[in-house]
């Protein structure tokens, strides 16, 4: 019998490993031959821990499970029971998505080359390492693929940057520095399928010329950094990273590098010094990274969905994937729908989902039952939504016309209870204790935005056009989108839940 | 317990030198020597300064920059509170004092039995199971009042 219980962080979290022990010591007290498959997780988040089951039918679902569960699904022989949940892919959830990025995602063996090729993996750079270099990059152009980690730019025509680019070496750097709030496919990727993240980077390595790729991953993933670096050790072993790739191919390998938590360093610039070991402080642009990247050579700077997105482009063709999606946003979107919600986790699916569908339908709406108050989109410098908002299409330009950004496609949700002016300080306040140092609007900027904040809950109502004229000033004056878009958020909660920034005042008066 | 300095000066030396040959090794250095030391010792920086052929200033200057990089000990558990918007919207600010009051410290402080340190961190990915905690490198989602109580009593056994 083969019994699937994710090493994912969240299934983790949620008690995954006592499952693991529970399984086990049940197991070996019936004499049962059981084999446990750590797969990554499926996305249902609030199913976690969820184990699935082999059978006839299929992989059938149960969850959430606790230890206590363990013994009662042996019982009923993993079939008629309280968890049941029945066929994996028939869950409502499952058979909504498009998965194209994350359709390995839960289903394989994460550190298992033969389920990954079972699976589809390795077909698209097989298929790569017959095409010359610039019909890599020209397919990669044609699919529209645009950078997932919050830019947005098209992700062909930066490769065709550094593949222009004579130098005598180039590097492929991975940024694996999910810091936002709410995002956690970078993460769920590189624990559930690592090795379509090292495909995709040894396909960019091919169509630019690079033979050296980094992963920048975060201290604050434990688990993913350990899943990685078993990964790239098997990768190594295969033969598909080293001094020829497959065999076939020129030479390719990765390094895993880890950050030290700093948020800034998720801006390229930033995490390019932080590689080299220096401060991680934004550099101004240009030289751009394309052509004078790490360590002053031409560099491929891409976020793990992009670069992870590359192996089915290949295996599928570039006008597959580009004809799902919406304007020009092309292809798929993982969303990761979090915070206070009844269902949250991750979701693919094409570009074009309202956002209220998302937070109504998906979600459920809130895990506390209260009706939602607002929708934080794109991470901590990103806008707050209203429900007047709802019918925005999930897509870059889309929510760029409506003051806000999509950024990772991190959707936190709160309820009625949320204190807007709470958050809008508290994004000041991230600013202020993230600011790269760099630039005056943003490291003072962000400091004084606190401070004014905190006049406007003391009921000085005089001082909400000066927040006003402060964020004109980060905006402007700042370097990187840190100082730059942390007025998204101040500004989205001043202007569409006004009430927030005045009941102190009415308060104070009474 | 604690290492002899020419102990630490030998074994900062062997933690140099299986960094040879990387490009920009200065992270991976000093990640590698707080996981040794539970710290970056100050008489670290000028071995580590003239085995990379940068300026000790330097070396301080990166160890400042850094949120994970300590100067000083830590207590024999860390707890690491996720602050960030999702695990807001689920009552961490809320979790989070609890967590200050029952430890009886503030962010960044030791408990004064030297058990417990407390951090604050921005996002773990463990967004959809807000709010989200790290103990010693091992993750918790859902946590509340009751479930901080519970990891601080365990971390003090
Ligand atoms: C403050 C700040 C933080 C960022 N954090 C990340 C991050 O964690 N991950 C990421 O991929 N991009 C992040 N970015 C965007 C990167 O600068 C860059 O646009 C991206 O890595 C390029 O890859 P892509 O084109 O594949 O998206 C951040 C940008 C800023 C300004
Ligand atoms: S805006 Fe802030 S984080 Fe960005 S470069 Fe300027 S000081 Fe650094
Ligand atoms: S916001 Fe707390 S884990 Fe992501």
């Amino acid at each position: 019998m083969r019994i699937y219980v994710p090493l994912d962080s969240a299934a983790k979290a949620l008690g995954a490993q006592e499952v693991v022990a529970a399984v086990k010591a049940e197991a070996l007290r019936r004499g049962l031959e059981v084999t446990v498959v750590r797969n990554g997780s499926r996305g249902m988040v609030w199913l976690e821990p969820l184990l699935e089951v082999d059978s006839a039918a299929g992989r059938m679902a149960f969850g959430p499970v606790g230890p206590g569960d363990v013994a009662g699904l042996f019982d009923a022989g993993f079939g008629a029971h309280a968890k049941a949940l029945g066929p994996t892919e028939d869950l409502p959830w499952m058979k909504a998505q498009t998965r194209l990025t994350f359709a390995r995602c839960g289903v394989i063996d994460p550190l298992s080359l033969e389920d990954y090729q079972a699976h589809g993996g390795l077909t698209g750079l097989r298929r790569a390492l017959g095409m010359t270099p610039d019909a890599i990059v020209a397919e990669v152009t044609d699919s529209g693929l645009r950078g997932r980690g919050g830019a947005g730019f098209p992700t062909g025509i930066k490769w065709k940057t550094v593949a222009g680019a004579t130098a005598d070496r180039k590097y492929i750097v991975c940024n694996a520095d999910e810091g936002d709030s709410g995002t956690f496919a970078d993460r769920m990727i590189m624990e559930g399928d690592p090795f379509t993240l090292i495909e995709g980077m040894v396909i960019a390595g091919l169509g630019v010329g690079a033979n050296t790729g980094f992963i920048y991953s975060r201290s604050e993933y434990p688990d993913a950094n350990a899943v990685l670096a078993d990964a790239i050790r098997l990768a190594r072993a295969f033969g598909l990273l080293g001094a020829s790739v497959l065999g076939l191919g020129p030479a390719f390998d990765i390094e895993l590098r880890i950050g030290a938590g700093a948020y800034v360093c998720g801006e390229e610039t930033a995490l390019l010094n932080s590689l080299e070991g220096k401060r991680g402080v934004v550099r101004a642009k240009p030289p751009l990274p394309a052509l004078e990247g790490f360590m002053g050579r031409p560099t491929v700077v891409n976020n793990v969905i992009s670069l992870a997105t590359v192996p089915v482009i290949f295996e599928r063709g570039a006008s597959f994937y580009r004809d799902f999606g919406l304007g020009r946003s092309r292809g798929t979107i993982p969303l990761q729908i979090a915070g206070n919600v009844r269902r949250g986790g991750l979701f693919e699916t094409a570009f074009g989902m309202p956002l209220g569908t998302i937070v109504d339908d998906l979600a459920g709406g809130t895990a506390t039952g209260r009706p939602v108050k607002a929708v934080q989109v794109g991470g901590p410098l990103g806008a707050y939504f209203p429900r007047a908002l709802f019918d925005t299409p999930f897509g870059y330009e889309d929510y760029a016309q409506k003051g806000g950004l999509i950024g990772h496609a991190g959707i936190v949700v709160f309820d009625d209870s949320a204190d807007m002016l709470a958050q809008a300080r508290f994004a000041m306040e991230f600013c202020a204790i993230e600011s790269c140092g760099k630039c005056t609007p943003c490291r003072i900027g962000a400091v004084r935005g606190v401070e004014t904040v905190d006049r406007i809950a003391r009921g000085d109502a005089a001082a909400i056009p000066l927040l006003a004229d402060l964020c004109e000033t980060m905006k402007a004056g700042s370097l990187c989108a840190l100082g730059g878009f942390t007025p998204y958020p101040v500004m989205s909660a001043l202007t569409h839940f006004p009430d927030d920034f005045h009941t102190s005042a009415k308060e104070a008066a009474e | 317990m604690t290492p002899g300095i020419a102990d630490s000066a030998e074994q900062i030396g062997d933690i140099l030198r299986a960094h040879d040959g990387l490009e920009g090794p200065l992270l991976p250095v000093l990640h590698a020597v707080q996981a040794a030391f539970g710290y970056i010792p100050g008489d670290a920086l000028p071995v580590i300064a003239q085995h990379l052929n940068i300026s000790r200033a330097e070396v301080h200057g990166v160890i400042g920059f850094y949120h994970d990089f300590r100067e000083e000990p830590a207590g024999r558990h860390v707890l690491k509170l996720c602050r960030a918007e999702a695990c807001q919207a689920m009552g961490a600010d809320r979790v989070a004092a609890h967590a200050r009051d029952a430890l009886g410290i503030g962010w960044h402080q030791t408990t004064p039995d030297g058990a417990v340190t407390l951090e604050p961190v921005f996002c773990l990915g463990l967004c959809a199971c807000a709010p989200a905690a790290l103990v010693d490198g091992r993750v918790v989602g859902r946590v509340d009042e009751a479930r901080v109580d519970a990891l601080i009593a365990e971390v003090r056994l």
